[in-house]
C-alpha cells in the first residue's frame, strides 16, 4: 500500500501494557498476580446455569435480543431497582455488552465529540485514556494524592483523595465528562459519599455527564459501603453507571457486562452498541440472569455469593498484605477490590539488573520481579497520565484474588529475595 | 479563536440559567455527533414486528434448529473444562482456536497463515467488520460498496468517517432472470466509481441478501482495479460452506498480489448453525490485521473463552473429516440445498418469482406481479417492498425482509420489489410458511 495504510485513530492508541505483561509472565512461567482475573472457578450455580443454557434448546444458541436477552435485563432491572430504590426500566435503561470494557467503549464513542474534554481521575484502569482519545475527546488528570499523614505512613485507599480545588480548577467550558472508579483499580479507594457529592455538585453545576465504572462493587472490606453515585439528586440523568458479571461472578472469560443510565443517554449507547458488536452471546446472557435471580432470593443472606465473595477475598488481601509489610514493601491496604498497590522505594535493587530502556522505575523493577525472580505484578504508573506518572513510579500492583497456594507461591518468592 | 470565545461564553451562559431555573437537563449536546443518523435499524424494527404479531418468521438469518451436536458438546465440555476456561484468554484469539484455524485455511488457501500474527478473533463477523472499518477508514477515505449489501456496511463506514460509493449488480439484460449468476457487475461501471480517494471495496460472496457466489472471473475483475488503484479489498465470507449447484466458493484473497491488501471476515456462528455464540474472524496481512489489533484492545478487549474453545475443537474435528461425507462442512449446505428447493418452488407456484440463490442463507423473490391493497396509512411514503412485508407479516403473519433495505437511497427505489426469505429452517417452519402463502394465493 503506497498511500497511508492506517486510519488517524489508530495512532497512539496501539500501545497496551496488558498485551505486553501478560506475555512476559506467560514466557518466564511466573507465579502471576498480575493481571486481574481469579484462577479459581466461578461459583458452581452459575457454572451450572451455563451448562445448563447450553443444553437449553435451539435458541439457546442462536441471535437473542440486540440490546440484551429479555431475561438478562429483566433480571437486571428487578435486582437492581431494588438496590438503588427506584425502577429502571429494562429495555431502556440498561444496554448488555460485551463485557464492562464494550460498555466503557460504547459510552465513550456514544457521547464523547471532537475536542470534549474528559476528566480521568488517576490512577485509572488504562482504557479509560485511549478510548477516550479514540473517540476524539481529551483527557484531562486529576489524581488522588495521599493525604499528608501526620508524621505516619500511608496505609489505606481511605488515605488517597481528591483535591475539590484542584479539581474544580480542570473544568473548563469543553469538559464533557468525568469518569471515575469505585471501588478504584489500582488503588483499592471505595469513595465515601461526601467525596462522590463533591464531585456530583460540580457535574450539576457544569452540565457534565459522569461515567461510573462499578464493577468491583460488591467487594469491599472493613465495612466500607459502595455508593452508586447515579443514586445522588440530579445524577440519575447524567451518570452511566457499567458493571460486570466477570467481577461479580468470578468469570472474566464470559464476557458479559452491562450499562445503565437514563434512557436518552442509553439510546445513545444502543446506536453504538449496534454499529460495532449488534448482538451479545446468548447462552452467557442466560447464565448470567440465572446468577442474579438465585442471588436476588438470597440477597444479604449468608447464602450470597456478593457476600461470600468479599468475605473470601478479605483474608486473602490480609494475607497478602502482611506478608508485603514483613518483607519491606509498603502496601497500600485497599478498601475494596481486586488489587493492593505497594510502595518498593524501601528495596534496593542493582541497577546493572535493571533495563536500560527509557521507562519508568517500576516498569523496570516489574520486568525484573518476572525475569529474575518469577512474579509477576504490573507497574502502577501505567495507571497513570505520562504528566504524573513520575511522581507515581514506585508502586506495582499485585491481585489478591488468587487461590491460596498462589499467594502462598508468591510469598515464598518474596521472603527469599527480600532478606 | 474569538468566535470561540463567544460561542463557550454563551455556553456557560445557557447552563447557568438551566440551573437556576431548577431544570435538570444538558444544555448542550448531549450525544457525539457519530451517532446522529445510524440509530435506525431494519434488524430491530423487524424483528420486533415478527415476535409482535407472532409471525412464521423467514426474516432475520438465524436457523431454528440446533448446532450439530458435536460442537454443542465442545462447548458443554469446555464450560466443564477447568476454572481457566472461565477467565480471560489471549485478547487478540484463544491459542486453540487460532492454531486450529490457521492449519484448517492455510490448507485451503495453499500457504501458511500465522495463528498469531495473521488472524484476529472477534465477537461475530460483525465485530470483525467493524474493527476493519475502524482501523483503514479515515475521515473523507471513500469505500465501494457493491449492492445489494448487508446492511452494516454502510453506517460502520459513515461512522468512520468514510464516504459509501455504491455500484449495484444487476441482472443481466438477456433471457429470464433465474439464478443469482444472472446479476452481475458492469466492470466499466465500476471502475468509474473510482476516484483517488477510494480507500477499499467491500465484497460478499455467498452474497447476502440475493446468494450470489461470485466466479473466479468476477474476482479477478476486482483484484485487477484493487492492484491497478491500490485498493483494499474487505471480503465477507461468512456463508464460505454454503454453495449450491456446483458453484465454487473462491477466495479473492488467494488471487495473486491480494493476499497482502484484502481482510477475509469469517464466522463461527454461520459456519456452526450457531449465530448465538458470536464467535467471528479476520484474516490477512499482518501488517493489515495489526491495526485491527489496535481497535479489538481499544473495543472489547478479549472476546469470551469457552465459545473460542468449543469453535477450535469444532475446526479440529472438520479438519480430520473434511471432504468426507462425516463433514458438516457438506452436510450443512446438503440440506440446505433441499431447503432452498423446497422454498422456491413453493414460492413459483405461489406467482411469486424467485431469484435462485447459488449460495447462503437466503432466497429473494420479486413481488411484482402480487397485486395487493396496501392500504394502511402508517406505511405511506415508505417504499413499496417495507409496506409489503409490514403487511405480509401483519395480515398474513409471515415475515421477511424488505430487500431495497439492502440498497443505497439513490437506487432502492429500482429495486423495491423483492422481498427476502431465510430458508434455513426447519421444515416445519418451511411448511407453515408454505401454509400460508398458498391458502393466500388460492384467496386471490
Amino acid at each position: 500500500m503506497s498511500r497511508r495504510l492506517c486510519a488517524r485513530r489508530t495512532e497512539g492508541v496501539d500501545k497496551n501494557i496488558w498485551v505486553e505483561f501478560t506475555k512476559l509472565a506467560a514466557d518466564y512461567n511466573a507465579v502471576n498476580l498480575g493481571q486481574g482475573f481469579p484462577d479459581f472457578p466461578p461459583p458452581k450455580f452459575v457454572q451450572d446455569a451455563f451448562c445448563e443454557a447450553l443444553r437449553g434448546g435451539p435458541m439457546m444458541h442462536q441471535y437473542t435480543r440486540a440490546f440484551g436477552h429479555p431475561r438478562l435485563v429483566e433480571t437486571l432491572s428487578r435486582f437492581f431497582s431494588r438496590i438503588v430504590g427506584h425502577e429502571i426500566d429494562p429495555l431502556e435503561e440498561i444496554l448488555v455488552t460485551v463485557g464492562a470494557y464494550q460498555a466503557l467503549f460504547s459510552a465513550f464513542q456514544a457521547l464523547v465529540d471532537e475536542g470534549d474534554e474528559v476528566i480521568i481521575v488517576e490512577p485509572f484502569f488504562d482504557c479509560y485514556q485511549p478510548m477516550v482519545r479514540m473517540a476524539g475527546g481529551k483527557a484531562v488528570y486529576v489524581p488522588l494524592r495521599p493525604k499528608a499523614a501526620g508524621g505516619g505512613a500511608v496505609l489505606s485507599s481511605g488515605d488517597w483523595v481528591l483535591n475539590p480545588e484542584e479539581l474544580r480548577s480542570k473544568i473548563t467550558p469543553r469538559t464533557k465528562a468525568i469518569v471515575i472508579n469505585t471501588p478504584n483499580n489500582p488503588l483499592g479507594k471505595v469513595y465515601k459519599i461526601e467525596e462522590l457529592q463533591m464531585i456530583a455538585d460540580l457535574c450539576i453545576k457544569h452540565d457534565m455527564l459522569c461515567v461510573s465504572d462499578e464493577v468491583y462493587e460488591w467487594l469491599t472490606y472493613d465495612g466500607a459501603k459502595h455508593v452508586k453515585i447515579a443514586s445522588l439528586p440530579g445524577m440519575r440523568e447524567r451518570t452511566i453507571t457499567v458493571g460486570s458479571a466477570g467481577k461479580t461472578f468470578s468469570a472474566t472469560g464470559w464476557k458479559v457486562g452491562w450499562a445503565m443510565g437514563s434512557g436518552k443517554l442509553i439510546k445513545r449507547l444502543k446506536a453504538m452498541h449496534q454499529m460495532s458488536v449488534f448482538d451479545c452471546a446468548t447462552a452467557a446472557q442466560e447464565a448470567v440472569a440465572q446468577g442474579f435471580e438465585r442471588e436476588y432470593e438470597v440477597f444479604g443472606t449468608p447464602e450470597s455469593y456478593f457476600l461470600q465473595l468479599p468475605a473470601m477475598l478479605y483474608h486473602k488481601r490480609n494475607k497478602l498484605a502482611a506478608c508485603l509489610q514483613s518483607v519491606g514493601l509498603q502496601p497500600i491496604v485497599p478498601e475494596g477490590g481486586y488489587f493492593i498497590i505497594a510502595d518498593i522505594s524501601s528495596i534496593k535493587v542493582d541497577s546493572r539488573d535493571l533495563s536500560t530502556e527509557d521507562e519508568p522505575y517500576d516498569f523496570k523493577f516489574v520486568k525484573w520481579l518476572i525475569k529474575e525472580k518469577g512474579l509477576a505484578t504490573i507497574p502502577v504508573s501505567a495507571f497513570y497520565s505520562p504528566g504524573h506518572s513520575k511522581e507515581f513510579d514506585k508502586y506495582i500492583r499485585f491481585c489478591f484474588v488468587k487461590e491460596d497456594s498462589t499467594l502462598d507461591a508468591a510469598e515464598d518468592i518474596l521472603r527469599n529475595f527480600i532478606q
